[in-house]
């Protein structure tokens, strides 16, 4: 025992700068307590106050995510940097988590899994975006992503009466295995190729000694874009995603389509654009051609969807090709379009799933044809769908307008024309589905009556179709009014940051300045 | 008074009726639409003709970053057709409150809000934001076709706005290449202004494609031949004012886009491309007019007259003439005053018709029906550009200015006079002379439809009577719109084209000929 002490002593740690640490350090400690509070025998401290502690837990993540913003640190060593590209993509990952506590408040998953362990492991999720977020080491890159996708496995099959949902976490589960897999060994490669672990180690590797062409090299990072593009759901390497999408719980599905999203693209930012930036001749066409593989397949793979939470997957594979492309042209401009498309995507795609998941709570599908007079039942959830999908659509005076816009700007100046086109094409076909779904809130379909008369009639033929919008009482009467709140917040800020985007604008081309060594 | 108070007026007054109970919307819509169109008579009347640049213009930077500035001003291309505009939608929203419409209150502010689209499209002066309001259009009519149309109205809805959409994200991606090449190429910071554009370089080749991605937009929307896909399936389910806005002054937009945007911004592309654009024009014309002359639909007779008037205003833009140009802006005024009360008047028709539009089931209407044969008469006749009509006289310049640039291309679309002269006529006299329609109940003319009908035709006349109202406000404007092009791009004459214009007019005329020759 004592010499254990004298050997503990000697070990000489590190110095951690804990403030800059301080929104892991949260998250770590929030996931404990809820795993704890969850053991609790009374139903209020399992079903309300773990729910509620996992909020809190969030909120001051986030404040501390908000508060470090500014203060660029490398800590532990050299393994994590807490800049503000890493706490954008932090806020992203926090506000999704939040969304989706929100969503599970009173469904079916957390009651399934157990309250502690649900929030507990989504916690830790969130914790391993931080890291991955972060990293600067292909150490800690790989703790990040096993601790990012390990909680998911689980979480995907919370549900674990219902057979989508088993099914959904084991396909995840052998595909993202798959995945690590391939990503270690790509990591291991280029460790093998440069000596070093650290991305500037790398990075200084790969200029100085001229390992431009090195065979070594080339195999690592083809295959550690083949472990980021199964995790970031980049075609050919998407095919899980549907499935898992649409098997997992709604809330889950949210939080992975955007979280771990903009995560993996963030990783793909710090790799690609800081540790290989050298050889960006290398890597850059190859990118260039997944981003434009994935825009394809994704837009055309959701035309032919009768299931929402599946079109969205679909929809989702396409956008991370509109992102990746950001990742190609690797300026800061790229960086910036990348992380401001990531908020724009957040936004967008919390509101839609915040209303698939209260359809479903309601009519218990997801079809699309189950949104079949949803702006009678309840004009804000579709009202929220409708600026969702319009947004993601790309309409001017949405958020999704100024994300692309964005992306085109980085691309056309990066001298990726060819890219910008790809994507506007993509746009184009994308419309088709989207209005899809419009069509099916508000349209009833071809064959029933018109809804204007052509002739003039006695006021009161029609007073049987009781005419509603706008301002909706209905949404109150929702038995979910937390849903619907996500839904209506997140739309709104579609349009509000769709028509004021400069704060995003401000706050991206921060992130896209925490790169060094870019254009 | 500002402008953004008369674009943003129609969405603010639609929020606010749609709060009144339902019985009560359609009317308080309709009455409250005279409110943007007192202010748009206020700036007609304040307008100075003799300017050539804006007026009244409002210029914020409004995402600093990437220089886009929400800048609106009127100059003499789009002050008539913003009073057009607030006319139309105040005629439409008056026909609707006298129906019965199901869900009124998202019907009325689909209406105000594709009201504030147009009249933000038509003051643009930001490459941006005119991208933007032109695509805002695009999702009230979605939804009012979709919702309230009849028929295959959600498949008719969806290929409207797939082909529209293509167009509009093709002339996007032109907008954004045109703001970075030009900031790129003559190092100045990003500024999306037309102003700012027109006054600097932009390479050929670049000019080239950016012009066609604007164009391909515009040929969509209007629509002419080659792009006219969803034409007919959209204008067959839209309902009656719907179809009246989008015919009468949606379309004008992207005609509007050529003088306003394409022609200034490239012209060199524009010049490039002119005899392609003519030979669009061109086939737009003679195909529209062979399908007018073979539908049984009355109400695709109209749908396709107006492609026929669109191919013709095209024609007289890329002349590149001054009286061509001209004579295109007043057929603009003219063609969405015709078209939406030849659309009003074809309701009027099918609800004697019981409720049919085919030509089929019409037929001796005018019997008891005088007063609405007489509107029906003056409506066709301006429609066929008869002699003493506005629509002769922008007919006539448009062709005279064809005349003057390529002359067996205005011999050719004198075709289109002709045969808009049979069509329109064969129209009437189906529908209102002939053999008693098996359905046909013939009745007068009642104060509901006289209530939309009677002001456009009262406005046809007077446009009959005082043609100048269109051409004098325009003048100054339309010639600097087109120097440029006509100058074949030169660079020569950036900062003051139009002076430069008058200089040396004959020069341009002789370059215009040598290409014409080649």
């Amino acid at each position: 025992m004592n010499s254990l002490l004298i050997a503990a002593a000697h070990i000489k740690g590190p110095h951690i700068d804990w403030a800059s640490l301080s929104p892991v350090v949260v998250l770590a400690v929030g996931a404990l307590v809820a795993l704890l509070v969850g053991l609790l025998r009374g139903a209020v401290a399992r079903q309300q106050v773990v729910p509620a502690l996992s909020l809190v837990t969030l909120l001051a993540a986030g404040a501390l995510e908000i508060w470090r913003f500014g203060h660029p640190a490398t800590i532990i060593h050299g393994a994590l940097r807490i800049d503000d590209l890493a706490l954008l993509i932090d806020l992203i990952c926090t506000v999704s988590a939040f969304a989706a506590v929100l969503l599970a408040w009173r469904s079916e998953a957390p009651r399934d899994a157990g309250h502690g362990e649900f929030h507990g492991l989504l916690l830790f999720s969130v914790m391993g975006m931080a890291i991955l977020a972060s990293s600067q080491d292909v150490i800690t890159l790989f703790v990040g992503l096993e601790l990012l996708s390990i909680p998911l496995y689980i979480l995907c099959a919370a549900e674990y009466r219902r057979e989508g949902s088993l099914e959904s976490g084991l396909k995840y589960l052998i595909i993202g295995s798959v995945g690590s897999a391939t990503l270690v060994y790509g990591l291991a490669m280029i460790y093998g190729a440069s000596g070093q672990t650290g991305f500037a180690g790398i990075a200084h590797a790969v200029a100085t000694h001229n390992l431009l062409g090195d065979p070594l090299l080339l195999g690592g990072i083809a295959l550690v874009v083949v472990g980021f593009a199964f995790k970031a759901s980049v075609a050919p390497f998407h095919q899980w995603t549907p499935d898992v999408y649409e098997g997992a719980p709604t809330p889950i599905t949210a939080f992975m389509a955007t979280a771990t999203k903009a995560a993996a693209l963030a990783i793909f930012l710090r790799f690609f654009d800081v540790a290989l930036i050298a050889d960006k001749t290398t890597w850059s066409p190859m990118i260039a051609a997944l981003a434009a593989i994935t825009i394809v397949v994704g837009n055309v793979g959701a035309l032919g969807q009768t299931s929402l939470k599946r079109l969205l997957g679909f929809s989702g594979v396409a956008q991370a090709g509109y992102m990746l492309s950001g990742v190609v042209v690797a300026t800061h401009l790229g960086v910036s379009a990348t992380v401001l498309y990531l908020w724009a995507y957040l936004g967008m795609n919390v509101a839609a799933f915040a209303v698939v998941h209260a359809n479903q709570l309601e009519t218990g599908t997801d079809r699309i044809s189950a949104l079949q007079g949803l702006g009678k039942r309840s004009p804000a959830l579709a009202w929220s769908l409708t600026v969702a999908m319009l947004a993601l659509a790309g309409i001017p005076g949405t958020i999704g307008f100024i994300g692309k816009f964005q992306l085109i700007h980085a691309l056309v100046s990066g001298n990726h024309s060819w890219l910008a086109i790809v994507l506007v094409v993509g746009a184009m076909i994308s419309l088709g589905y989207y209005l899809k779904v419009v069509a099916a809130i508000w349209m009833s379909p071809a064959g029933s009556a018109s809804e204007i008369s052509g002739v003039p009639v006695p006021a009161g033929a029609a007073a049987g179709l009781a005419p509603i919008a706008g301002g909706a009482p209905e949404a109150d009467r929702l038995p979910y009014p937390e849903v619907v709140f996500v839904a209506v917040v997140f739309a709104a800020l579609c349009i509000i940051f769709g028509i004021l985007p400069q704060p995003l604008f401000h706050l991206a081309s921060h992130a896209g300045s925490a790169l060094r060594g870019l254009l | 008074m500002s402008l953004s108070i008369l674009i943003w007026l129609p969405l603010v007054l639609a929020l606010l009726a749609t709060q009144l109970p339902a019985r009560h919307i359609g009317r308080a819509s309709a009455l409250l639409s005279l409110i943007p169109l007192a202010i748009a008579i206020d700036f007609m009347a304040r307008f100075k003709p003799s300017v050539s640049g804006l007026q009244f213009v409002t210029d914020k930077l409004w995402i600093s970053s990437l220089g886009i500035h929400y800048k609106l001003g009127i100059n003499g291309l789009n002050v008539a057709l913003i009073l057009l505009t607030t006319v139309l939608f105040s005629i439409s929203l008056a026909w609707s409150s006298q129906r019965e419409i199901s869900r009124p209150r998202q019907y009325y502010f689909h209406f105000g809000l594709a009201q504030s689209a147009v009249l933000g499209a038509f003051t643009a002066q930001d490459l941006i934001l005119f991208v933007a309001f032109f695509d805002l259009m695009l999702i009230p009519f979605y939804f009012l076709v979709g919702s309230w149309g009849s028929g295959e109205r959600v498949r008719a809805t969806i290929k409207m706005v797939i082909y529209t959409a293509v167009g509009s994200f093709l002339m996007l991606a032109a907008a954004i290449a045109a703001g970075i090449l030009v900031a790129h190429q003559n190092g100045t910071p990003l500024n999306f202004s037309f102003s700012a554009i027109a006054h600097l370089r932009l390479s050929y080749t670049d000019q080239d494609w950016i012009f066609l991605g604007f164009a391909a937009a515009f040929l969509v929307k209007m629509p002419l031949t080659p792009f006219h896909g969803w034409l007919a399936d959209a204008y067959k389910s839209m309902p009656i004012p719907a179809v009246a806005v989008f015919s009468g002054v949606v379309s004008k937009v992207a005609a509007y886009g050529f003088l306003q945007v394409a022609l200034p911004l490239f012209p060199h592309a524009a010049h490039h491309f002119q005899m392609l654009m003519l030979l669009i024009a061109l086939l737009s014309i003679l195909w529209a007019t062979a399908m007018a002359f073979t539908t049984r639909d009355a109400r695709l007779v109209i749908a396709y007259s107006s492609v026929a008037q669109m191919g013709f205003i095209v024609l007289g833009i890329f002349s590149l003439k001054a009286t061509g140009g001209q004579g295109a802006l007043l057929q603009m005024l003219n063609h969405g005053v015709v078209t939406a009360a030849a659309f009003f008047v074809l309701a009027a028709v099918a609800a004697r018709a019981g409720g049919s539009e085919s030509m089929d089931d019409m037929g001796g209407i005018a019997f008891r029906a005088p007063v609405l044969a007489t509107f029906f008469l003056i409506v066709t006749f301006a429609n066929l550009a008869m002699p003493g009509s506005s629509n002769f006289i922008g007919e006539f310049m448009i062709l005279l200015g064809a005349f003057s640039s390529h002359m067996w291309i205005a011999i050719v679309a004198t075709l289109g006079v002709v045969g808009a002269a049979f069509y329109a006529l064969r129209l009437f006299i189906g529908a209102m002379h002939n053999r008693v329609g098996g359905r046909v109940q013939s009745f007068e003319l009642n104060r509901i439809e006289a209530l939309a009908i009677a002001p456009l035709v009262l406005i046809i006349l007077a446009l009959a009577l005082y043609p100048q109202f269109g051409l004098s406000k325009s003048q100054a404007s339309v010639r600097a719109a087109l120097a440029p092009a006509t100058l074949g791009g030169s660079y020569a004459a950036a900062g003051k084209p139009h002076r430069v214009y008058t200089h040396t007019a004959a020069a341009a005329s002789a370059s215009t000929s040598n290409s014409a020759s080649r």
